[in-house]
């Protein structure tokens, strides 16, 4: 469908899929198969300019919003989407820097992320705190012109790659969420380090580690905002960064029709193209149709963020929910119609099964969506006049 | 360092067939892309100009639409672009194109390399590039596989040679063709891209490279094609099937009976 884009984000499109198809596509196996950082990539990635296209221009970005970031995403999810994590994940490190950054912040760090020259990561996931962010348990404590900051981080994507933290840590335990603050930390810090790097089911070439701080001493000026701030910092941020995740569902998704059509075409039974019994047909035009409603509705919600409305919470949480549960459903249908075939590690539609399911759990777990979205009903609802 | 690096557009090797009756190929319909040897050549002069600063300018010699090439090389990181068009251009052979090219050249200031791909995918005559060398009196360092150093007015490079490489130091300015073995050419970058868009790209004409009528295009070329054809097979050969150690063994064997071994 054609969705009116603007010559420049025709560009970014076509940027990122010929990126997509030329680099990535012939070693997205591999790279799964031996859980290798796509290192090369990040680099073809940075020099092609994509890592700064929600970074505005004065800070060294094209200056684009969440919905250019989203058509470069979705491109690369197409083919690999532990590629476009390992993407992504350095904006979702960056989106506290540019929304609550000081300007000396900006433009110490963003420069540096918009290039590509440093990723980026975030911090908030520990080992008892997840869909329960309040659980922190990381503290960060003043000292004199430092915080120092004990604890440990869990499941951090791009963890260990990435030199650029953003990482939510208590400065006031007993106020709760209210006691939460945002911190900038750089690898090298003394005190910090990563833990082992985690297999995973799938985006396996993505770098999953632990954060380690241990008596980690951070210059006060790397706090993110006011001390008090941090869950607000982490939920705006989420705010901005689903939609992504929503374009990682949709680009899945249609990465596994496009690999179930031509099977379909090539595979003969009963002397006919199996693409010629209604049968596969219907399928493939189930998953054609929830993966271009999951489309729309991605774009419409990356428009609407970019529209810099006061409250994005639930539309944010609606495009991540339908799309990613979209990209589950037509993965696993995707093998189906392949059968044996897509079964076998030779085909991709495998890895993308294995891919999907992370999307219906990181970035706020599908059921969290839903209590968003709920929570947001209820508000709406409560603001009406009688 | 101030580079000029020299480009073309040729049909897209994959999309190409050849006219049986006429032996030549056919153009219509086509797409046209860059060379892919000159990808290497802009590669290695945005490499040059990221190490010594300076300026890389890409030059061809072609019909209006050859500047879709030239903005290719600015996606993906040129300075500056020139086009030389002219009608009168039209049937030039190696010997008027690089004429042409050289007097293009000549406008550039203080050039201090001129690289070109070590040859097009369509003509693959390798001779422009020493072609165009001989045009501006400079020396010239075919197949450079690497740029060793730079330093003092000079450059050490790597030739590649039928049985290992040479290292060449010459004198700059000069001009080199390289191959595919010197680099990966880059992707485009976005920036690049949209630079390339809004450029407005004013053709030379011959009268403005100063180029004799005599010299160029058609009249220009003493190259004539009496006739064009494929070379029929070679007969008489034994394919040796079998696995890698099956196959030595019988190659071996044939070897003695023939009493080459």
């Amino acid at each position: 469908m054609d969705y009116f884009l603007t010559d420049t984000q025709a560009e970014i499109q076509n940027l990122a899929r010929q990126i997509a198809q030329e680099k990535v596509k012939p070693v997205r196996a591999e790279l799964d198969e031996k859980e290798e950082f796509p290192w090369e990539i990040m680099k073809i990635l940075a020099q092609a300019d994509l890592f700064g296209l929600y970074i505005p221009e004065e800070y060294g970005g094209f200056g684009g919003g969440a919905f250019e970031n989203c058509l470069a995403v979705e491109e690369l999810s197409r083919v690999c989407i532990g590629v476009s994590v390992s993407f992504a994940a350095s904006g979702l490190g960056a989106y506290p820097i540019l929304l609550f950054g000081s300007d000396e912040q900006k433009k110490k760090y963003l420069p540096q992320i918009a290039s590509g020259q440093r990723l980026a990561a975030f911090g908030l996931t520990e080992a008892g705190a997840g869909s329960d962010a309040g659980g922190t348990r990381t503290t960060a404590v003043l000292d004199g012109n430092e915080y120092v900051i004990n604890g440990t981080k869990q499941w951090i994507t791009n963890g260990g790659e990435a030199e650029i933290y953003t990482v939510i840590a208590m400065t006031n335990p007993a106020k709760g969420s209210r006691g939460a603050s945002a911190f900038i930390v750089e690898k090298g810090t003394p005190g910090f380090s990563f833990g082992k790097k985690e297999k995973k089911m799938g985006i396996r070439s993505s770098a999953t580690r632990e954060l380690v701080f241990e008596n980690c001493r951070v210059p006060k000026e790397n706090l993110l905002s006011r001390e008090g701030m941090g869950f607000l910092v982490a939920m705006k941020t989420l705010d901005k960064s689903r939609p992504g995740i929503g374009s990682q569902a949709v680009g899945l998704a249609q990465g596994a029709i496009d690999e179930c059509v031509e099977y379909a075409r090539e595979r003969r039974q009963f002397d006919q193209p199996i693409i010629s019994f209604q049968a596969i047909q219907h399928m493939l035009a189930d998953m054609s149709t929830q993966t271009e409603a999951a489309r729309a509705l991605v774009y419409a919600v990356a428009k609407f963020i970019d529209s810099d409305p006061k409250d994005v919470s639930k539309a944010s949480a609606m495009a991540k929910l339908f799309a990613s549960d979209v990209a589950m459903k037509v993965t696993v249908d995707a093998v189906q119609v392949m059968g044996g075939y897509g079964y076998m590690r030779e085909y991709p539609v495998e890895k993308m099964m294995r891919d999907a399911k992370i999307l219906q759990i990181y970035e706020g777990t599908n059921q969290i969506q839903r209590n968003v979205i709920g929570a947001a009903l209820i508000k709406e609802a409560a603001g009406k006049k009688k | 360092m101030n580079i000029a690096v020299c480009v073309k557009q040729v049909p897209d090797a994959s999309e190409v067939k050849i006219d049986k009756a006429t032996g030549t190929m056919v153009r219509e319909g086509v797409p046209a892309i860059l060379n892919p040897f000159d990808a290497y050549a802009v590669e290695e002069a945005i490499r040059l100009r990221e190490k010594h600063g300076g300026k890389v300018t890409a030059v061809t010699m072609g019909p209006p639409q050859a500047g879709d090439v030239l903005k290719h090389t600015v996606a993906m990181g040129a300075d500056d672009v020139m086009l030389i068009s002219d009608r009168a251009f039209a049937g030039a052979d190696t010997w008027a194109t690089s004429y042409t090219l050289g007097l293009g050249l000549k406008k550039l200031d203080s050039l201090d390399l001129v690289i070109c791909g070590k040859q097009a995918i369509d003509g693959d005559t390798a001779q422009v590039g020493p072609g165009v060398a001989e045009n501006l009196g400079l020396p010239f360092v075919a197949y450079v596989r690497k740029i060793v150093d730079v330093y003092n007015g000079k450059m050490k490079v790597e030739r590649l040679i039928e049985d290992g490489y040479e290292v060449v130091e010459v004198s700059l300015p000069a001009v080199i063709t390289v191959v595919k073995e010197i680099n990966t050419p880059r992707m485009p970058s976005l920036k690049g891209k949209m630079k390339a868009k809004s450029l407005d790209i004013k053709p030379l004409s011959a009268e403005a490279i100063g180029a004799e009528a005599d010299k160029i295009g058609l009249a220009g070329s003493p190259t004539k094609v009496m006739k064009v054809f494929s070379p029929p097979p070679k007969g008489n050969r034994e394919r040796i099937e079998g696995t890698p150690n099956e196959q030595a063994a019988r190659l071996v064997e044939k070897l003695r009976e023939m009493k080459i071994l």
